[in-house]
């Protein structure tokens, strides 16, 4: 027995090595797990990386399949999308992985990118890191709208409609480029045709290409921290760091127990709660579009509404696409903007909480209002909130050179 | 290598079930706060589970509604299947004519003839359920009044180009008025409705009667709501499991780090 | 790190406790998704028993119906069609059905649940072309000892009368017959067996 299963594992082994001198696949697997060496200290905030893979992963899978019946015409994309729901056995439930996915991604994203502004994670030298990071969320936000458009319902349509129009507040090339965006001097077949071409093809392509420039450029710098250490300066006597465990096995332990639950919670939205009231499947949007009548109350998906608020916080077109396009863009600025000594928010002093606590109120208020029916008080305060939105970076870029830190220790702390 | 502690450190159970639970509160008040302002109707109290309900309701769905309103999306072989039907009983019960068990529940008018006939055609309700909701439905199908020309109209959605097509069953409903000035103008609104001439079932049973509508139409919204939560269940208690393990697997590794 | 005191069983037993559930979820997971690509229930819709009624079939004609996006004969034949049967037995691949493909009940000589009524699916086994019917005896361009069938323009398949093939000719195996049923004598359903025979 013992000799035969030598043999076999011998063979496996010879195997292995063939296929090695031809494929670099243990060196890879040395460089990107075995020993790539991750800082130790990972707390929540580090699973969102691993678990916005895995959305992707599971948005790509449930995308094909949902392809494979749906119709990308105006004249049969509502009732494909039913069809899907009713007699394609468990159509119902790609559909819901695909939809509640779309959710997810998002707050997956956003919890990411607030663990960046937790620990600094943008800062030098990982700001190529975090530019793609943004690239990504870019993306997602149009692959997002465009996925949005394709149920073909009230919302799908007339959000569409203000969302492509956007672009005519530019000067000048505004209205031929809308027209040219809808291929149709409204949003039709033509839109829909396009949109769904982008939707299933051209924008995940360019999103795994950038998913994969992401991660190049984590790994070169490695990740880093809620301490906000450079765990590669101090190393052993084998260059291995210090603070630093070799990602398999202990993050892949690790981050399989993070996906089991966040698909728990997944799950519980997909069974239970696939509408999420409304937020995750709008109610208008199980009416069929109808370019004759505009629902009473047109708001983005919630993902959306915080940047939609400050546009219609803005009394002129112009400005208040500029501004809503600035909220969104000035987030690439941040590794420069804040030029504080040190990267943690545990050595930063009290002045960095407040900001990105009123920040963050700010984002969740803001996205509130960006849903909220608009009236004159609401107006009002979410123009209070932008100020504060905008305020943040300026306060970021002014007070984070001097403002008070606490020593670093020369460990990560455990 | 370095430091070794006895104890594993806390499992950060805490941690992630705090931030889920921030999560989750999060999203629910944002959902609350979406949907606010829609002015709250009562609750309808239908039972999409409640499997006789659904029967009732799909009676009167076909006796009182199928004439105008289509459900398009909605297979006759469906029903059966999870109404607890056999194929005769819907076919001879609910489906008209010489129809087939996979058909679904269309309408033999045509949709220009009835947009003459109502000045706006009868939308087709397979979804109608999603849209409006189910105590909206209720609402609506309990408010209509006749006014003093005549003429049909209803409190949840005013000027319905919609008759009231179970009169028979509820009797007649008649407004009491009541005004109020809004900004110097005298504006006037129903208080509320009064049954001035009584129908054929008593205010209970018709009460009874648009629950089970309401709850054949939530159905009939996503027939596969009755499948769904049922599944869920399992696929839960398997992803529970699963994570046990996971969580043990981990903190076994995580040994040497502590 | 420290790896003194690793208790491999343990872990050796958690990774297969873990992996084994995971492919067992990733099992389950895939199901849905293979089950997507089953006929859906419009198709299934479309598919549906169809009914024909032959009461105005005379002999020797062939009334041609849709099922299942198949084109199916039902074809009438007279006492002396049927009496012909027999006589080409010996130049048949598969005279007694053996190797073809027919419900029960259709496992005979006639092919059918009534002799004087051939239902069979008309497509030639060989690839799919539909064969003509020539159901006359007498010498044809194909064959000088013809005894009435069906004749396959594509390859040159020949059939007889209750869809049998011949020796010599590419299709493998007889034309298949499908499910059906009588209503009534003069309507027959196809896609549904008689009952008590399914």
């Amino acid at each position: 027995m013992a000799r035969t299963e030598g043999k076999v594992a011998q063979q496996a082994n010879a195997l292995l090595d063939w296929v090695d001198d031809r494929l670099p696949v243990k060196s890879f697997w040395d460089d990107h797990l075995a020993k790539y060496y991750a800082p130790k200290n990972f707390n929540f905030w580090y699973y969102m990386g691993s678990l916005a893979l895995l959305v992707l992963v599971m948005q790509i899978l449930t995308g094909i399949f949902l392809t494979m019946h749906y119709k990308p015409t105006a004249e049969e994309a509502f009732a494909s999308v039913e069809y899907i729901m009713r007699d394609v056995d468990w159509g119902w439930l790609i559909r819901y992985m695909h939809s509640t996915g779309a959710s997810f991604f998002f707050i997956v994203v956003y919890l990411h990118m607030f663990r960046a502004l937790l620990y600094g994670s943008y800062r030098k030298p990982r700001e190529l890191l975090w530019v793609f990071g943004m690239l990504i969320y870019l993306l997602l936000m149009a692959e997002a709208f465009m996925g949005y458009v394709l149920p073909w319902g009230q919302m799908s349509y007339w959000g569409a409609q203000v969302i492509i129009n956007l672009f005519g507040a530019i000067p000048a090339i505004g209205e031929p480029l809308v027209e040219w965006i809808r291929g149709d001097y409204f949003i039709s077949d033509a839109t829909l045709n396009r949109f769904f071409a982008l939707h299933v093809i051209a924008l995940p392509v360019a999103l795994l290409g950038l998913v994969v420039l992401h991660l190049t450029a984590l790994h070169e710098t490695g990740s880093n921290n809620p301490d906000g250490i450079e765990i590669k300066k101090l190393k052993d006597e084998n260059g291995v760091p210090l603070d630093g465990i070799p990602f398999h096995p202990y993050y892949t332990v690790k981050d399989i127990f993070g996906c089991a639950m966040f698909l728990l919670v997944f799950a519980f939205v997909i069974f239970f709660w696939p509408e999420a009231g409304g937020l995750f499947l709008e109610h208008d949007n199980f009416v069929p579009a109808d370019p004759l009548v505009t629902p009473e109350h047109i708001k983005p998906v919630w993902y959306f509404t915080p940047y939609y608020a400050i546009l219609k916080a803005v009394p002129d077109k112009l400005m208040g696409v500029v501004l809503m396009g600035v909220s969104v863009m000035i987030l690439f600025l941040l590794p420069w903007l804040d030029r504080s000594p040190v990267k943690s928010i545990r050595y930063k002093g009290a002045w960095f909480k407040i900001l990105l606590a009123l920040f963050t109120v700010a984002f969740i208020r803001l996205g509130m209002l960006g849903m909220a029916e608009g009236t004159v008080a609401q107006t009002w305060e979410t123009r209070w909130w932008t100020f504060v939105y905008f305020a943040f970076f300026i306060c970021l870029f002014f007070f984070s050179k001097n403002g008070k830190t606490k020593p670093v220790p020369e460990r990560v702390t455990h | 290598m370095t430091i070794r502690i006895e104890t594993p450190s806390a499992p950060r159970f805490g941690t992630l079930l705090r931030s889920a639970l921030a999560t989750a509160a999060l999203l629910v008040s944002l959902q609350a706060f979406a949907a606010g302002g829609a002015g709250a109707l009562p609750q309808s109290g239908a039972n999409v589970h409640d499997i006789a309900s659904l029967q009732r309701g799909a009676q009167l769905y076909v006796n009182y509604c199928l004439g105008c309103h289509s459900a398009e999306f909605m297979r006759y072989s469906r029903l059966a299947t999870d109404l607890g039907l056999s194929e005769e009983m819907v076919m001879r019960n609910l489906a008209f004519g010489d129809g087939k068990i996979g058909d679904p529940m269309s309408i033999a008018m045509d949709s220009d003839d009835a947009a003459r006939w109502f000045g706006k055609a009868p939308p087709d309700l397979s979804v109608i359920g999603r849209s409006r909701g189910a105590d909206w439905l209720n609402a609506y199908m309990l408010s209509f009044y006749r006014d003093e020309s005549g003429v049909w109209n209803n409190t949840v959605l005013e000027n319905a180009a919609m008759p009231h097509v179970l009169w028979r069953l509820q009797g007649i409903q008649e407004p009491v008025y009541e005004t109020h000035t809004d900004g110097g103008m005298e504006v006037r609104t129903v208080a509320h409705l009064e049954l001035s001439e009584p129908g054929l079932m008593s205010p209970e049973e018709y009460e009874d009667a648009m629950r089970d509508l309401t709850a054949f139409l939530i159905y009939l919204g996503e027939p596969a709501q009755l499948q769904r939560k049922h599944v869920g269940v399992w696929v839960m208690l398997f992803l529970a499991f699963f994570a046990l393990l996971a969580y043990l697997l981990k903190a076994e590794y995580w040994r040497d780090v502590h | 790190m420290s790896s003194d005191g690793v208790n491999n069983e343990r872990r050796r037993f958690l990774i297969a406790a873990t992996s084994a559930v995971g492919a067992v979820g990733v099992g389950f997971a895939a199901v849905p998704f293979l089950a997507s690509w089953q006929p859906s229930a419009r198709a299934q819709a479309i598919g549906a028993p169809v009914e024909v009624n032959v009461s105005k079939l005379k002999e020797g004609q062939i009334l041609k119906v849709q099922w299942r996006g198949q084109t199916i004969g039902v074809l009438k034949r007279s006492e002396s069609m049927l009496s012909h049967l027999p006589e080409v037995d010996t130049h048949l691949r598969d005279p007694s059905s053996a190797d073809s493909e027919q419900p029960g009940y259709a496992t005979n000589e006639a092919r059918a649940l009534k002799p004087e009524f051939l239902v069979v699916n008309m497509h030639c086994t060989h690839l799919g072309c539909i064969p003509q019917v020539i159901p006359q005896v007498g010498a044809q361009p194909f064959d000088a000892d013809w005894k009435g069938g069906f004749y396959c323009p594509c390859h040159k398949s020949k059939f007889d009368l209750s869809g049998r093939v011949y020796t010599g000719v590419p299709a493998p195996t007889n034309l298949k017959v499908p499910p059906y049923s009588f209503v009534d004598d003069q309507t027959l359903v196809i896609g549904i067996d008689p009952e008590g025979t399914a």
